[in-house]
């Protein structure tokens, strides 16, 4: 039936070669245009070849702070990473038995992926803007002096940002353990637990090894989708913006390939991140022969 | 004296900091929008209060329809289109994308690596890839090089960039995967000897697709549609950046009002979409159980 030989092989190779073309096809122009030369415009032809647009990048050339937008994001993105492997694996681990409101959190988990991105920062922006006024009314009715001097806002990148980004990575990570955790199997910590083995124990000397791969996956998610992520975060961040915010920004104002060379960067960060994360899962896998 | 750490906690426990995450920043948030949508508001502040005048600001003359359609109804057709747009689109690709690694690549590697070749782009910049599509469809872009220079326009076409064509585009580039995992989960499911009796008994390779594999791919087909449903249904991003900020959307509407700090709108007009959301999600999933198809 699906035999290599016949016309409707050939049809879905070059049909599936034309969809890889169609992904990746506009992301390789744009790295082609960010290497033009000082003249070079958002458009073809391209007018000569050079660095230059990543030079003026580097020094920051008429575009926003970008340097400490990059750094911000990139912090951010280890943080959400790190929380999405701990509390996901844990939660995973839990879910391997039924227990009080694990159907009312399964739901949650779906429901957060679906739920229009726009709503949820707007819902999280109301909590923290009731938050401030709620701290702004105690401090000042008890006469809190640095709350009355000082105090601006609990929005922030760490606070507010943090949260809603969590609500994005958070059920990749469950669902991947899910996924994991249906196809375990079980005999391997049941032999550990009749040698006598905690359950602590158990659980890093058998269970973990053998879940690392996955990790490595969660890992991966955490990290670039907050990398990227701009719709939840949009009303969050308080002051600081994130790198995919300038960059929405500078969709509207920048009309020179240094948005194209910020674009390359960002795509290279992302890339290498992949590659980093393919590898050692590769590793793992390799090392445990499974 | 009864020892305490005696008691075994529930692993149950483990899931508890995860839980509180969507407590805290989803339930919270989301009861919030809805009590506030029901607040006044002025310039500078929001006022607790219990009125619907936001909700029936958003359906202002939307219900006597002597000046033609309300800008609200305007808007959430126009929504509507995008989804329906993108859902035939990212359905057809991604069904074909899926069925063409499930059943035409054999080895389990080449599956992987051509299913890793797919993700990719999802963990990249969804800006980045937006903007990507500038030097292909803009006024000197690629295309309308083409188009100029085979003859086949003898001006540059403007409905390629900032259009609603763009939209549509961006959207399918962006989101295909979404109904390539699911729909390649469920073929990858799907019992060979199931098809290969089918193939034995004489049924040729458009009966199996539409009698066998379509039918089991159902669920797949439910989940993935979901997604690209509801990521369409809330953007305000990618119809601002492709559509030049000149469409309006659903999305848009609550990001503008915030921009006013209009927060109680802002509130009335989310729960009215959330509500579309959880009524579009109910339908389709009065088809299927999800937890089974992880």
């Amino acid at each position: 039936m699906f035999s290599k030989k016949n016309n409707t092989y050939y049809i879905c190779v070059f049909f599936f070669s034309l969809f890889v073309l169609f992904l990746y096809g506009p992301t390789f122009t744009i790295i082609l245009l960010s290497f033009q030369g000082p003249d070079g415009g958002l458009t073809f032809p391209l007018n000569g070849i050079s660095t230059y647009w990543f030079e003026e990048l580097w020094r920051g050339g008429s575009v926003v702070d970008i340097g400490s937008a990059f750094k911000r994001s990139i912090i951010l993105g280890i943080i959400v990473m790190i929380l999405t492997v701990v509390l996901s694996v844990a939660a995973g681990l839990a879910f391997r038995k039924k227990f009080w409101g694990s159907n009312v959190l399964f739901f949650t988990t779906v429901a957060s992926l679906i739920v229009p991105s726009i709503v949820l920062s707007l819902g999280v922006a109301l909590q923290f803007r009731l938050i401030d006024d709620l701290t702004k009314w105690i401090g000042s009715s008890l006469e809190i002096s640095w709350v009355n001097d000082s105090f601006q806002t609990s929005l922030g990148m760490y606070s507010s940002g943090l949260g809603a980004q969590l609500t994005w990575t958070l059920p990749f990570g469950l669902l991947i353990m899910f996924a994991v955790f249906n196809r375990f199997d079980k005999s391997y910590e049941e032999a550990a637990r009749d040698l006598g083995a905690t359950p602590w124990k158990t659980f890093k000397e058998i269970v973990l090894p053998l879940i690392a791969p996955s990790i490595i996956g969660i890992a991966l998610f955490g990290f670039t989708l907050s990398y990227d992520e701009l719709a939840r975060s949009s009303q969050v961040m308080g002051s600081g913006n994130t790198l995919p915010l300038e960059l929405r920004g500078l969709t509207t104002t920048v009309t020179t390939p240094i948005i194209y060379a910020l674009g390359t960067v960002t795509t290279f960060v992302s890339f290498t991140v992949i590659a980093i994360s393919v590898g050692f899962y590769l590793f793992l896998k390799r090392k445990k022969g499974i | 004296m009864p020892n305490l750490f005696k008691i075994k906690p529930s692993v149950g426990l483990l899931s508890l900091p995860y839980s509180l995450v969507f407590i805290f920043f989803f339930f919270i948030p989301l009861v919030l929008t809805f009590i506030i949508s029901f607040w006044d508001y002025n310039e500078y502040s929001i006022i607790p209060d219990l009125i619907l005048e936001n909700y029936k600001y958003i359906f202002e003359n939307c219900f006597s329809f002597e000046n033609g359609m309300c800008v609200t109804f305007k808007t959430y057709l126009s929504t509507f289109m995008f989804c329906l747009l993108t859902w035939f689109f990212t359905l057809i690709i991604g069904f074909f994308v899926a069925y063409f690694l499930a059943f035409y690549v054999n080895s389990l590697t080449w599956q992987i690596a051509l299913f890793l070749l797919c993700t990719i782009p999802f963990w990249t910049s969804n800006v980045i890839r937006m903007i990507s599509w500038i030097p292909l469809l803009g006024r000197n872009g690629l295309v309308n090089d083409f188009f100029l220079s085979t003859g086949l326009t003898s001006a540059p076409q403007e409905w390629l960039l900032y259009s609603g064509f763009s939209v549509v585009l961006a959207f399918v580039h962006l989101y295909t995967l979404f109904m390539i995992v699911p729909i390649f989960n469920s073929m990858m499911r799907i019992d060979k000897s199931i098809i290969e009796a089918a193939y034995d008994s004489g049924a040729n390779g458009f009966q199996i697709l539409w009698n066998i594999i379509i039918p089991l791919c159902k669920p797949g087909i439910v989940i993935g549609s979901i997604f690209v449903i509801t990521v369409v249904m809330g953007d305000f991003i990618t119809i601002g950046i492709m559509g030049g900020q000149q469409i309006p959307s659903i999305g848009k509407i609550i990001y503008v009002e915030m921009s006013y700090l209009q927060l109680p709108a802002a509130a009335a007009n989310a729960v009215i979409l959330l509500l579309l959301t959880l009524l579009i999600i109910w339908i389709m999933t009065k088809m299927i159980d999800i937890r089974k198809e992880l």
